[in-house]
């Protein structure tokens, strides 16, 4: 009998279990596969390259919960360059003069811009930050306890201290789409294709599309106190992000089972009181949390005619449309134009050809044309190839989860060809280095890491699917309607990025919950 | 209300259409569900009469009838409505509410289990959809069958004594809320022994084309036992005396509330006995009627009133005192019964005025030689079962 059983040894349901076991409890995660990390991994793709299998960027992993936890990672800071035609690039650093100058050669207009317009949009996007680490509030204030009160009491406090000026600057650009916010600061098409691309990556919107400012915000919220304060690569991959959790949670005393797929989800009297494995084992527990996503847990782990036909319909129309594809290539070497780009590399190089990349995936084809955001990690960690030789890890931007009619194998074959056709244009000759490759689908995704429709952040971060909605109204504070089941993954408040702040959250809840349980009895 | 002229050319006609318009007077033709449906023959009250002294027929037709089946029906039927479905028979029939997620009413209406796994459900409105939306997960084929199955209401105290004449094998052994199939003369005919009445009475249903030959046998066999059809006019006064509510009459169906305040949930209409909160497995809504239960939200409880006096109170005012310094509810159907000799009402009040034998008050209106009159009479609460004579089971 375990106080708390945990689905899913992603980096969600390790965080969740790592605060629970150092409140006391006991705990154990149940983990489909045989690895731990969920989507957090290093894998080799190809005989000594290894690459972060889904994210590749780190930035949004809570302050908070490195402290708790105690963790040591090791990364490197890195920035970002705007790859344009004839091996030119705008390049966005710590260091303002340098970035200045960079963008200056674009336009002189922009680089005075854009420190301007990135600090106003950092403070606004931290005030809303304040909020990833908190429970959502009920929009029936008195169903909240005094702490969720006092958060959302602090939280308008918060956005009234921003001034009136930024305050009205968030209410007008919260809805909007983010070609109309770049067209307001900037003129040079790198820097609004660059907006458009980051303000677009994980969600199913064109930057024409409203809600997409929104996006932007919620990746910047992670860029200042709330999150690690800038862009990150993780050295060994993403894996090591997730050893270092499991080594939290193992230190805490947590029990972690891998190769142990959930079949469903133990309900007695109406009550979730455990787990059955798919071998038939029964694991006990006085609270289940799923790090797993909305879908995947209320529709398929827990029975049918154990939900209410609403909720339920909530859940099925919750939108998880992937649009990432990931592409990973071994390279013998790098052309002469990326010897020294150890960075984030960004391939947007105007707003329409985001938005043309957009349409594509909205008829349902595999973008002619991708957006791209490319990271070479072997450049700063050896570890990840053979010496001499580089991994390339690539966010490919649209591939649909929805085909019309192209087939699945077609798509992947398409993502990486037009990668490679991509590349090779801004970096001429890496088509011949490429001595291995990989392409996965939001469909290869949904496959091989459990994400529900290929989405990386278990439900699109859009307005309606955010904040108190998220995954449904009234279900917002991490509690399912059955009694002893919880949400801890990214499908709850606050959502995806490798961020751990919706486990931790999670945790609080729960035992807050189990408090007052003792209390009553 | 009887004026369908301008409707004829859009309305159907159900297959008892033809006989029933030989027997039509009145021209009291209402339209239901899209067809043709008498609301009188020609008297109400001769209506009335026949059905609790004789036997009448109404055309019950225009029924929405759903059929349900599939390895997982009897499942999701548990899981839909509010009833304990394992404690309803293979051939049995079933009164039941069923519920939206926050446990509010969206409609109520007869199950009948054919087979294990095999439901027909009747309901007065369209549910497919929701039927649908439920069914998510379970292995079941919902599928409406309206217009397969056409009706008649046979109900009244000789009803019985009808079917034995006609050579219906077993029908005194059909028991209350029990269904038979049978063939007589070539045609085949489903019988269940329920009804709106609250009397002793049965539903006979048979394919359209045996329609005619259904009506035709009853009326011409039923002579000695007084038969005669009726329309909703008659019907609505029997089915008040018998204590049935009525969708948009004493409640408002979820999934057409203006309002959300204005759903009920089926423990405040009256029905809170259907409501199986101790079955072993969850239904839509359960969570939040338990709720209710143990928090005792109810705003009001649908009960009986006989009120004193000779006057009908529907969608009176009620009072806790005579003074009418308190308000306490409305009444929603309301009548004179004839064969009660008493003035009768659904009462919505508070769950505290909600027990036999508490005295309110009402405040009627009525028209008396050009004028409008008031009148504060004093009611009792009762069950609402107003007329429950023991044949009803027997």
């Amino acid at each position: 009998m375990y106080d708390t059983a945990i689905i899913g040894a992603g980096h969600n349901g390790l965080v969740t279990a790592t605060y629970l076991a150092k409140a006391g409890q006991k705990v154990i995660v149940v983990e489909a596969s045989d690895r731990i990390g969920g989507a957090a991994v290093t894998r080799e793709f190809a005989p000594g390259f290894k690459v972060s299998g889904v994210a590749h960027i780190l930035h949004a992993l809570h302050p908070r919960v490195v402290a708790d936890l105690g963790l040591r990672l090791d990364r490197t800071p890195i920035g970002t360059s705007v790859l344009l035609p004839e091996g030119k690039s705008i390049d966005i650093t710590a260091d303002a003069a340098a970035t200045a100058a960079s963008i200056g050669k674009v336009s002189p207009a922009d680089a005075e811009a854009w420190p301007r317009v990135t600090a106003r949009l950092n403070k606004i996007a931290t005030a809303l930050g304040s909020f990833l680490s908190r429970t959502p509030p009920s929009p029936a204030i008195s169903a909240n306890d005094f702490q969720t009160k006092l958060a959302l009491g602090m939280f308008a406090l918060q956005l009234r201290m921003l001034g009136k000026k930024d305050m009205l600057e968030l209410t007008r650009i919260l809805t909007m789409n983010v070609a109309d916010l770049a067209n307001d600061h900037f003129e040079s098409d790198a820097i609004k294709g660059l907006l458009s691309l980051d303000a677009t990556l994980g969600v199913y919107l064109g930057p024409r599309s409203p809600n997409t400012v929104f996006n932007l915000l919620y990746r910047l919220s992670s860029y200042g106190k709330h999150g690690m304060g800038g862009l990150f690569l993780p050295k060994g991959g993403m894996g090591a992000v997730a050893k270092a959790l499991e080594d939290a949670a193992r230190r805490a005393g947590v029990e972690i089972r891998t190769s142990a797929p959930v079949d469903h989800i133990l309900l007695e009297k109406e009550i979730a009181t455990g787990l059955v494995l798919k071998g038939g084992e029964e694991i006990r527990a006085s609270n289940i949390a799923s790090s797993a996503d909305p879908q995947t847990t209320l529709l398929k782990l827990v029975q049918p005619g154990n939900l209410d036909t609403e909720f339920m319909k909530r859940i099925r129309h919750l939108r998880m449309n992937g649009c990432v594809a990931k592409v990973h290539l071994a390279l013998d070497g790098l052309p002469d134009a990326w010897k020294s780009r150890n960075g984030r590399l960004v391939v947007a190089p105007k707003t329409d050809y985001v938005e043309r990349a957009f349409d594509c995936a909205k008829y349902g084809r595999v973008a002619d044309k991708p957006a791209l955001e490319i990271v070479i990690p072997s450049l700063t960690d050896a570890s990840l190839a053979p010496p001499g030789k580089h991994v390339a890890s690539i966010l490919f931007q649209y591939a649909p989860y929805k085909l019309r009619e192209t087939p699945p194998d077609e798509a992947r074959r398409q993502v990486l060809e037009r990668t490679i056709d991509t590349l090779d244009v801004l970096a001429p000759g890496l088509r011949t280095r490429v001595i291995g490759s990989e392409a996965l689908t939001p469909q290869d995704l949904e496959r091989d890491y459990g994400l529900a429709g290929g989405q990386w952040h278990q439900g699109e971060v859009t307005l309606d699917q955010m904040f108190f909605l998220r995954p449904a109204g009234q279900y917002q504070q991490y509690r399912m309607p059955i009694p002893g089941l919880w949400l801890c993954g990214a499908g709850a408040h606050p959502g995806g990025n490798v961020s751990g702040a919706a486990g931790m959250n999670a945790a609080r809840e729960i035992l807050k919950a189990t408090k007052a349980r003792k209390v009553a009895a | 209300m009887t004026h369908v002229q301008h409707l004829k050319p859009f309305l159907r006609k159900t297959p008892f259409h033809a006989p029933m318009e030989a027997l039509m007077h009145g021209n009291g033709w209402i339209r239901w569900m899209g067809y043709y449906s008498p609301a009188f023959f020609d008297s109400v009250s001769g209506e009335y009469f026949a059905t609790r002294t004789g036997c009448t027929l109404y055309d019950v037709s225009p029924l929405i009838k759903y059929s349900i089946r599939g390895a997982d029906a009897a499942k999701f039927m548990n899981f839909l409505v509010t009833r304990d479905i394992t404690k309803v028979k293979p051939m049995q029939a079933a009164y039941t509410a069923w519920c939206d997620d926050d446990g509010k009413m969206i409609e109520e209406g007869t199950i009948f289990r054919l087979g294990e796994n095999d439901f027909i459900l009747n309901a007065a409105l369209h549910q497919l959809h929701w039927l649908h939306e439920s069914a998510y997960g379970f292995d079941v084929t919902i599928e409406e069958i309206s217009e397969r199955l056409c009706g008649l209401a046979l109900q009244g105290p000789t009803s019985r004594d009808l079917l034995k004449v006609m050579g219906v094998g077993g029908i005194e052994t059909l028991p209350h809320f029990g269904i038979m199939e049978t063939t007589l003369d070539g045609h085949w005919m489903r019988i269940d022994r329920a009804g709106f009445t609250g009397d002793l009475g049965y539903e006979l249903w048979v394919k359209p084309e045996s329609a005619h030959w259904l009506w035709d046998t009853l009326m011409r066999l039923g002579d000695p036992y007084k038969i005669a059809p009726i329309g909703s006019q008659a019907l609505d006064m029997v089915r008040i005396e018998a204590g049935f509510i009525l969708v948009d009459a004493d409640y408002i169906g979820a999934m057409h509330a203006i309002r959300p305040t204005q759903r009920e949930s089926p423990i405040e209409a009256g029905i809170g006995w259907a409501v199986g909160l101790k079955k072993d497995a969850y239904f839509v809504g359960k969570r939040a009627l338990q709720q209710e239960k143990a928090k005792v939200t109810s705003r009001h409880i649908l009960m009986g009133i006989e009120v004193e006096g000779r006057k009908p109170a529907n969608g009176a005012f009620l009072y806790a005192d005579k003074a009418a310094k308190q308000e306490i509810g409305l009444t929603t159907s309301g009548m004179w019964s004839p064969i009660l000799k008493k003035s009768i009402a659904f009462a919505r009040v508070p769950p505290a005025y909600a027990k036999p034998g508490t005295e309110i008050w009402t405040e009627i209106w009525y028209p008396k030689e050009k004028k409008i009159e008031r009148l504060m009479a004093r009611c009792t609460v009762t069950s609402r079962m107003f007329f429950d004579p023991p044949r009803k089971k027997a």
